[in-house]
This record gives C-alpha cells, structure tokens and sequence, in this order.
C-alpha cells in the first residue's frame, strides 16, 4: 500500500486567489482560525462623501482590516475590495490602511513586530473624494516608508482589477511585491493615457500589448516585482510567508537611485521595446554578466 | 536659462535659491534661508528631454528619480553631523508624465522613490516644507511636495491641489467643467481652490498679497519669512504626518480619517 498516496487526501482542486472577495483573500493568508477582522460592517464606518453625491454606501467602505498571524507571528492585512467602486481610495478606506499600517509601526517601534501584507486591486483614488484620496494615500506611503525599517511591508497584486494610480506608488514602495500573471501594476491605466496622449500613445483596446508593457509576468521579469505566482490562494500565501522570512531587504527598490538612473540611461526611448528592457533591467541577466566577468 | 523654461516654478526657484547646481528637469541646490543653509528643489520644463512625453513640468521617469537622488544627496550630506538643513519643494507640477513608455519603465517606481526620499528625509529631522507656487496634481504632487512636515501655498491664479486635471475629471464623471466647480463648492475634497484644500486641515499657510509670476523683493522676503517660521515648527513638532488631522479644520473635515483611528487603535489588540 502505497501510505504517501494515502496519507493524503484526493489531490485538492485549486482555489482561486483572484475569485475570492477581500475579506476571504485576507483570511486565506493568515493561519487557519486566527482571522480576526477590525472595523468591519457592523461597525459601519462609511463614506461621509459618497452620500452627497448619490451613491449608496458599503458598510466597509471596500476595505477589509484582519489581525491575525502569519507562521505564528503577529501579522495584519488589509485587502482591497475591487466589486466595490473598482477598489478606489476614499477617505474611509484609505485611512483604514493607513491606519492599520501606523498601528503595525507603533507595536514594531515597540520592539513587538507585526507583519504587514497589502492585497491591492484598485484604480487609485476615489474620484468623488478627489482631494482626500489623494491625501490618505500620501499618509499610507509615508507609513509604508517608516514600517519596512522594521520588517517587510509585502504588497501582492492577484488582479483583475490591477494596481493604478497613487496606489502603484504605494506598492512599489513596498519590500516584497507578489504578482499573479493576471494583475497588472502601473501608474496611469491604458485608458488614461489613450484619452491624454492619444490612441497612437497606446490604444488601451490592444490587450496584448497592455500585458506586454505592464502584466505580472513583465513586472516579475523585469525585477519590478519579486515573486510571479499562479492564481491559487496556497501559492499566494506560500509567496508570502516566504517574503517575510527573507527578512528586510538590504536596500528597498525605490532606494536604488543610482541603479535605476543606469538603468534608464542605457535605454533609448525611440526604440526601447519589452524585451530590451527585460535585458536592461533583468537582475538574474546582470548577476550572471557578473559572473561572466568575474 | 532660456525663456521656454522659466516656469512659475523655474522663477520661484531662482528667486530663493539663485542659480542651481542641478540642471532641467530638476533644479536643486542650496541657499542660505533664516540664517542657516536650505535645500531647495523644483521640477521644471525640459523642452530638450529625451522622454516626448516628459518635457513639461511634469514628473516623469527621469524627475521622479532626479527628486530622489537631490533629497538623498541633502540627507547624506548632513548625516554624520548634528545638522539637518531644511528641505523646500518648490510646487509647480501639472501632472505625472503619460506615456507607454512611462508605464513599461516604472514611472510609479520613480515617483515612489521621490517618495521615499522625502519621507527618508522628513523621518532623519530634516524640516521639509512643500511652497505650492503653480498646479500640484495628483501622482506629481505625491512624489513631489506631499510628504512634507508642513505645506504652503500662495494664493494667486493657478495654485491648485488635486488629484485629477479638471478637464480629465468632467470627461470622466460626465460633468461639465460648470458642473464640476459647482460641486466643489458643496462638497470639500472635490473642490480645486486652495481655500478648500486647507479646509481639510491639509494647508499649513496661505500666502496672500504675493504676485505668483512677478513677484517684488518685498514679496520673495514674506515668502522667506513663512517658510522660516514654517521651518521653526516643523521642527517643533513631530516627524511623521499626525499633525495634519490636528487642526481645527481637520478635525470639521476629516473626522472620518480621525474616528477610523480612533476606533482600529481600540480594536488593534483582541480582549
């Protein structure tokens, strides 16, 4: 009898990250039985603004807050919830984690360390809160900033919604960026820059070449972004638990100046194409021409 | 510089900093400002860029990493010494750069990192103060002037803060641009003046009486003279950004951002 076929269970199907509401992605992450969430709806803390303007509430705002832990540690999530207004940044959600990432730093300054994951899947800010989206996002990356000192700040991208706007800053500030091939990170969406610069600029119709400049595969590729996973909530929380045991990077991607101006001065803007600037921007490829050298 | 290039913010940077050490589409270098040595940085045109979508005073790729490497120079500078010089942003940018190319090269990465360096900065003591002198729109003005200690604007035609270009707005939430104003009128954080800007609790200072694209010596000294003062209580209070839900307005118009933390704190730790 074969016991390793036995011991386990019928192999399980997949569960679908991308499919799963935010409050079951921030459940999904943490240990089994120890989410707990903060502010949920039943506390009811709503968009003051949104009312004003005709459209009708949810109860969370679209942002989900969880304590919980993560292989055993203290840890909190907060998660995006892209089916309510496309997971826009309003006053509300956006302070809700800014909030919960100012409290992870008050407990790590405190010498008791909080592990921070961010699902994002959102558009940026919330147009009818304009100003105040704006300035929560500010408040969010300056936490992010003083946070990822004391442990990694791990951002994921699962899609479909993507990572846009404001936001895409928030999470290339983060020390660990997780992507599916599905989510997409940029700061201006295909149609925005199709309506300011032209359909000759980009015409936001032509999918491929959308996935081409800014898909989670280019981002992976490219070192944009640090682990590409498939849409499966195990793999997505196994690349977690895993960013968080590498510990605080040495220097933080946005802190690379002098790396990333190299970088952009030996690409030529009239030519640069995805695949030049995988060769650019590659950090397997230079390890290795490293190497090479050595 | 030539005339093309002598933007609000190109003016403003001369008129307290003098000639920079940096050249378009940053300007950066130091000047002496209440009787000690400042930091002050401007994006501004760059007719000549290589980037075709990044040659006004936008923040593209090149200035988002350009911001960074002229705060991170000040911090590194002052780092093993007792000082830590003021850092002003001059504010005069409509809007990140929008390209094809912006987005497959990481302009959110290069805003980020002029982010970070402000944040780096404002977190090591140094006093940053951003001086709105021109439009400071959404993604430009987080990587440009919205991680400062304390933030001031003159109150003249073309300061604004908001997180989309008027137009752009009413294309997207199908309004005119009448209709829009009307709006921001009711509803605060909708609104594109600065006086509602700093009915959010967001607007350290409003300078009035000050010509933004001419201004006389008298002027530039009221302007030093705020930024100063703005200085002393940057220095005064505390590093992170808690001082913008203290204000009388904050409290009147972000009660929510208030009462969110009030209640996660209460919440944070399981009874």
């Amino acid at each position: 009898m074969n016991t390793v076929a036995t011991s386990h269970p019928a192999p399980m199907l997949r569960e679908s990250f991308i499919e799963l509401p935010a409050r079951e992605r921030a459940r999904s992450l943490l240990d089994a039985g120890t989410f707990r969430e903060l502010l949920g709806p039943f506390d009811r803390i709503e968009s003051p603004w949104l009312p004003l303007q005709g459209v009708v509430c949810q109860a969370d705002d679209g942002c989900v807050i969880a304590r919980g832990t993560i292989d055993g540690e203290p840890a909190v999530v907060a998660a995006i919830e892209s089916a309510f207004q496309g997971g826009s940044i309003g006053e509300v959600s956006g302070s809700k984690i800014a909030a919960a990432l100012e409290m992870a730093l008050r407990d790590c300054e405190r010498g008791k360390i909080v592990r921070p994951v961010v699902l994002f899947e959102t558009g940026g800010v919330r147009l009818q809160e304009a100003n105040l989206g704006l300035a929560v996002i500010a408040e969010m990356q300056a936490a992010i900033v003083a946070l990822r000192r004391h442990v990694p700040v791990v951002g994921v991208i699962a899609g479909m919604v993507g990572c846009f706007g404001g936001m895409s800053l928030a999470a290339a500030l983060c020390s660990y960026l997780v992507v599916t091939k599905q989510g997409r990170l940029g700061m201006n969406g295909p149609e925005v820059i199709e309506q300011e610069a032209g359909i000759d600029e980009l015409d936001a119709s032509d999918r491929r070449r959308v996935w081409q400049l800014i898909g989670g595969e280019q981002r992976t590729a490219t070192a944009l972004a640090d682990q590409l996973v498939d849409d499966d909530a195990a793999a997505v929380g196994a690349a977690v638990r895993s960013a968080f045991a590498q510990g605080v990077p040495a220097a933080h991607r946005s802190e690379q100046v002098d790396t990333f101006l190299d970088r952009l001065a030996r690409i030529d803007p009239a030519s640069v194409t995805p695949e030049i600037m995988r060769d650019v921007y590659n950090r397997d490829l230079q390890n290795n021409a490293r190497k090479e050298q050595a | 510089m030539s005339d093309a290039t002598f933007s609000r913010g190109a003016r403003w940077f001369q008129a307290l900093a003098g000639e920079p050490s940096g050249k378009a589409p940053v300007l950066s270098g130091d000047a002496p400002l209440g009787g000690e040595t400042a930091r002050f940085i401007a994006v501004v045109p760059d007719p000549g860029n290589r980037f075709p979508r990044a040659t006004d005073n936008v923040v593209g790729l090149e200035q988002g990493w350009l911001l960074a490497r002229a705060v991170r120079e000040a911090i590194a500078e002052d780092e093993a010494s007792g000082t830590r010089r003021p850092i002003v942003a001059i504010v005069d940018v409509k809007s990140q750069a929008y390209g094809y190319r912006e987005e497959m090269l990481g302009i959110h990465l290069a805003c980020a990192a002029a982010v970070d360096a402000y944040a780096s900065a404002r977190d090591a003591g140094h006093p940053v103060i951003a001086l709105i002198v021109g439009p400071a729109m959404s993604g430009a003005f987080l990587a440009h002037g919205y991680q400062a200690n304390r933030i001031v604007a003159l109150d003249a035609p073309g300061t604004m803060v908001h997180a989309m270009g008027k137009e752009a707005a009413a294309r997207v939430t199908r309004r005119t641009v009448e209709a829009l104003d009307a709006l921001g009128e009711t509803i605060v954080p909708m609104s594109y003046t600065m006086a509602s800007f700093a009915k959010l609790g967001l607007l350290d200072q409003l300078i009035e009486g000050v010509d933004a694209d001419t201004p006389d010596a008298a002027q530039i000294e009221r302007v030093r003279d705020v930024l100063s003062a703005q200085i002393r209580s940057a220095r005064d209070g505390s590093r992170d950004l808690s001082h913008r839900l203290e204000s009388a307005a904050a409290r009147q118009n972000r009660a929510a951002s208030i009462e969110v933390r009030r209640r996660l704190a209460e919440q944070w730790d399981a009874v």
